[in-house]
């Protein structure tokens, strides 16, 4: 294969060390969440979760050597997989915390949610490609039908937030192919009037999170725990934070899912608001730069898959950060790149891949 | 497919939708750092002030796990609580003072104290002794005041009140391991806790484990627990109460004195174990409390390899108890009558080899009967070369030879029963007649644990049925309640014929009572014994005969003694086996003997018994603590 220049050239080194420095963020993160009060600091979280960087950056790189043309082909096959295993894990998978989210595949459990997202944008992209911008509500029949089995196989987990991540990330790539704005206002209005026939459907869980949310102070020691000790742990970080390894909140163990979902509190109460303005901006920075990838891609179909991508990075950022501030109810969506967990950092990882992908393409056509 | 180009009114509208997107992405950040703004910058005073004051905390409550009772609810294990005091440093001024006065409290050294804070950073916690005793846990709590930073923490502790004497049948406790922490993680177990991990322990520990709670408590400043503020009470595990017999246990363990060796004893008409014995043993208290890496070492590296569990890991030859069997074989089939005589001459030759008897000039012309008693070798090869080994192999593993028994503990080997099949799978070589006779004098390939052989022996007590051994008889709930009840269950059945059967139990019982028996001092005086003695070679002498005492330990016959008792009526069968312990008769058998009796005398046959009650010790918070009694 003979190696185009432009490929080199145009390669999107920012976004690349981007990536990788708020990953290795993470890794230095996770070993602060995970020491406890006790003991020492154990590594092995953060060891695991650097092996599952080394994976990611593997694949990351085969994604972006690759065209992504070759995807378009692939789409169907991939997305027919991703379904099979959603259901598989409906069937055999792990049940904890009252849901069934996980495969176990021996050395490690696999989240097949994650991978989902990217499937599902990638059927879209290439059923959407086709379609011309201004088109209305009824001509999406289709993309609606690609939808229906992820978010039907997610809710059953059930996985609320997840499915809810999943149509926000569908409703990105819909927007960004030409969905009439009319249409959008419409859609909005019965979303919200579906609202209520909704809730009968969530587990009682599920509700006392949105209650609580609704009203925090409530119930501080029931459900409302997890957030408000999340807001204590941020909140006293102040300006320049506790320092590293020194938050208090997580060294005592009053933080919740500390190394996961609530990763950000961790790093708020050690770092501060300097540091976090810093990571804001880290992560800010890394979607503009994925918006200036959608904008570079020189087809309709890498517009779509780019976008698709973009809509991933930022939901699942503003949904952790609005969730461990007390702005969004707790809903267990991970932060990219720096929560522990393979599944995730691998599927945000193949996301960027697929970015650059896109990015270093732009000349080659 | 080839790339869909946009055309310049798409593309134009493509640039708009992103100029949105990005200024509502920028928006979404904008408004994200202003909240964090306001927790951080504005508020941020109002939660440090939290956090110093964070009072709430969850904490885990373990669970008391179950006791353990032998079948005369006798405690063989407790669950005790053990008071450690802990320590939260807080202001350095003030900790030396404190840890002096505590020093003084609980007989501990406060430079030791010192060192041991010291080296924990921030704000954690520090366990300072373990285990304290009640006055020194009245002394801390009443000077608490005095003591900033100091509280007494609750754990439950498991003693094995039996020490190393039950230790492979009850197994013992470790820390929970990656694997098992991720499989159990659902249940509630958490990094640091202890699960079973051998024996019963391990494979009841889905009853004796019970449920941890939680505790909401509201501490202060410096970690002092102030109050509760809600609860979730853990649910303690279940109690269990087994078949075992403890003064049979202790006698058999006592018996065997250290040596290596084991004894099984079985309920002849259920299978129930009555005693479980494997020497030299370990101290399941050690596991518990922690073990320190040089004991661990020790115990690994010991060349007594005291962690095995020689009565159904083991694999030895089981020398002429086996004869037990080619007997029954042979009257079975029918290639012998009990009444015919076969010549022993002391040697038997079979091809170009000669196989010698135990007796160098041999027993002459002998029936089936005195070959038993006198433990005949020549008669058994004569056998040997009528039956062939296919018959002998059928019935020995008839007896549950061959396999595993299926008892409830981890590691069982199936022993080994060689036949022609066997052979041509395993060396590719046909059978060699000149093999057969070895195998039925229980040599040769043949391989066996002590409770294959206490069940064969059970088998012939009870007239041909199997059981497969057990030693959990019920587990009940916390308050009693019956949660399950386990029973004898027979795996299989010989039908032999009732004179056979007959003739072979005389012949067990001139073992011990004929004159020329070679079972004799297995004699007693309260209870008609009936057995089989097994000298079994460990390594094959070439040349002349050799006395065993005279070998090295290593290469020394294994003794072995089989039997049943009463002879008419048979309650219990036991197999005792002595590594490298020379003969059966001299070594094995009075074991035996003392085992049996002991069993009899607590059962009442004898009117002295002694009271051998322990005294019953409940699991509830106080200073009562039980001395490792008897």
């Amino acid at each position: 294969m003979q190696i185009d220049r432009r490929l080199v050239t145009g390669f999107d080194w920012p976004l690349f060390v981007l990536t990788v420095g708020l990953a290795l963020l993470g890794i230095m993160t996770i070993y602060s969440a995970t020491c406890g009060a006790d003991e020492e600091c154990p590594r092995y979280l953060a060891t695991k979760q650097s092996y599952w960087l080394a994976i990611g950056l593997v694949l990351m790189v085969a994604t972006f050597a690759v065209d992504y043309q070759h995807l378009n082909r692939w789409a169907y096959p991939i997305y027919a997989a991703v379904v099979i295993l959603l259901a598989l894990v409906l069937v055999i998978g792990i049940t904890s915390g009252g849901s069934q989210r996980w495969l176990d595949l021996r050395f490690f459990s696999l989240q097949p949610s994650e991978f989902a997202k990217l499937a599902l944008v990638l059927v879209l992209a290439k059923t959407l490609c086709y379609y011309e911008p201004g088109y209305s509500l009824t001509a999406l029949g289709v993309p609606l039908m690609l939808c229906a089995p992820v978010l039907l196989l997610v809710l059953l987990q059930p996985d609320l937030g997840t499915a809810v991540l999943i149509f926000l990330i569908a409703m990105g790539v819909v927007v960004m192919s030409g969905l009439r704005m009319r249409s959008l206002l419409y859609f909005g209005l019965v979303a919200v009037a579906a609202l209520p026939v909704g809730w009968k459907f969530l587990k009682p869980y599920q509700k006392t999170r949105i209650w609580t949310f609704m009203n925090p102070e409530s119930d501080p020691l029931g459900a409302g725990y997890h957030v408000v000790q999340s807001k204590i742990a941020i909140g006293s970080g102040r300006l320049w934070g506790k320092g590293y390894l020194q938050g208090s909140q997580n060294r005592l163990e009053f933080l919740p899912e500390q190394h996961t979902d609530f990763i950000f509190s961790v790093f708020a109460e050690e770092w501060g608001f300097s540091g976090c303005v810093l990571l804001l901006a880290g992560y800010g920075l890394l979607i503009l730069l994925a918006l200036r990838a959608v904008r570079r891609a020189q087809d309709r179909f890498g517009v779509l898959l780019a976008a698709g991508m973009t809509a991933i990075l930022f939901w699942q950022f503003t949904i952790n950060i609005g969730m461990v501030t007390g702005l969004l109810p707790v809903v267990g969506i991970p932060l990219p790149l720096i929560s522990y967990g393979g599944s995730s950092l691998v599927t945000t990882l193949v996301a960027v891949g697929l970015l650059i992908s896109i990015s270093m393409r732009r000349n080659t056509r | 497919m080839l790339p869909l180009r946009p055309t310049p009114r798409t593309q134009t509208e493509f640039r708009r939708r992103i100029r949105i997107f990005g200024l509502l992405i920028l928006l979404v950040f904008a408004f994200l750092t202003y909240r964090l703004w306001t927790l951080q910058i504005l508020q941020g005073k109002r939660y440090t002030v939290m956090s110093e004051h964070n009072r709430i905390r969850l904490e885990r409550i373990p669970a008391v796990r179950g006791m353990v009772f032998d079948r005369k609810n006798r405690l063989l294990i407790n669950s005790r609580p053990s008071f450690d005091v802990r320590y939260t440093p807080g202001d350095s001024q003030a900790r030396e003072t404190t840890l002096r006065r505590l020093a003084n409290m609980v007989d501990g050294d406060s430079e030791r104290f010192m060192e041991a804070v010291q080296h924990t950073k921030g704000s954690k916690g520090v366990t300072l002794v373990r285990d304290v005793d009640w006055p020194s846990v009245v002394a801390v709590e009443t000077h608490r005041p005095d003591l900033p930073g100091v509280y007494v923490s609750v754990k439950a502790r498991r003693s094995y009140l039996t020490d190393a004497m039950t230790a492979h049948v009850l197994g013992y406790l470790g820390e929970i391991n990656t694997q098992q922490l991720r499989d159990l993680r659902r249940k509630g177990y958490r990094r640091g806790d202890a699960i079973g991990q051998a024996g019963l322990e391990k494979r009841w520990e889905r009853h004796l484990a019970g449920r941890s709670g939680g505790e909401k408590v509201e501490v202060d400043a410096i970690g002092r627990k102030v109050r509760v503020i809600d609860r979730l009470k853990a649910t303690p595990g279940h109690n269990v109460v087994l078949t075992l017999d403890l003064d049979v246990q202790r006698v058999a363990y006592d018996a065997l004195n250290g040596r290596e060796g084991a004894i099984v004893a079985l309920d002849v008409n259920s299978g129930a174990v009555l005693a479980l014995v494997s020497t030299p043993a370990f101290d399941p208290n050690s596991f518990a409390r922690g073990m320190t890496p040089d004991e661990w070492r020790q115990l690994m590296a010991d060349n007594e390899t005291p962690l095995h569990n020689r009565a159904l890991q083991g694999h030895f030859p089981p020398g002429s108890t086996f004869k037990i069997v080619t007997a029954l074989a042979a009257l079975q089939e029918g290639v012998i009558s009990p009444t015919q005589r076969l010549f022993c001459g002391g040697t038997y030759k079979v091809g170009n080899r000669t196989l010698r008897d135990w007796k160098k000039h041999g027993h002459g012309h002998i029936a089936m009967h005195q070959a038993l008693v006198q433990s005949c070798d020549v008669y058994f090869y004569q056998l040997a070369q009528r039956l062939g080994v296919d018959k002998i192999a059928r019935y020995a593993r008839r007896f549950g030879m061959g396999a595993p028994t299926g008892i409830d503990l981890d590691g069982e080997s199936p022993g080994l029963v060689p036949d022609r099949a066997w052979k041509r799978r395993r060396f590719g070589t046909p059978w060699y007649p000149g093999e057969t006779p070895l195998v039925a004098i229980g040599q040769g390939f043949l391989g066996v644990t002590p409770l294959q052989m206490a069940s064969m022996m059970a088998t012939v007590a009870n007239g041909g049925t199997v059981y497969r051994p057990w030693f959990v008889k019920r587990v009940l709930s916390a308050e009693g309640e019956v949660m399950e009840e386990y029973g004898p269950a027979r795996t299989g059945t010989i039908d032999l014929r009732k004179e056979n059967m007959a003739f072979i139990r005389k012949a067990l019982l001139d073992v011990v009572h004929g004159r020329r028996g070679t079972g004799k001092r297995a004699r007693s005086k309260i209870v008609d014994i009936a057995g089989k003695t097994g000298t079994a070679q460990v390594a094959e002498m070439r040349g002349e005969a050799v006395k065993s005492e005279d070998l090295p330990y290593v290469v020394r016959d294994h003794a072995w003694f089989v039997a049943y008792a009463p002879a008419e009526a048979p309650e219990i069968a036991v197999a005792t086996l002595v590594e490298h312990g020379g003969h059966g008769g001299a070594t094995a058998a009075p074991i035996t003997k003392r085992v049996i009796e002991t069993y009899f005398r607590s059962e009442g046959y004898d009117m002295d018994v002694e009271d051998h009650e322990v005294p019953m010790v409940s699991a509830g918070p106080g200073p009562n603590r039980v001395s490792h009694a008897n």
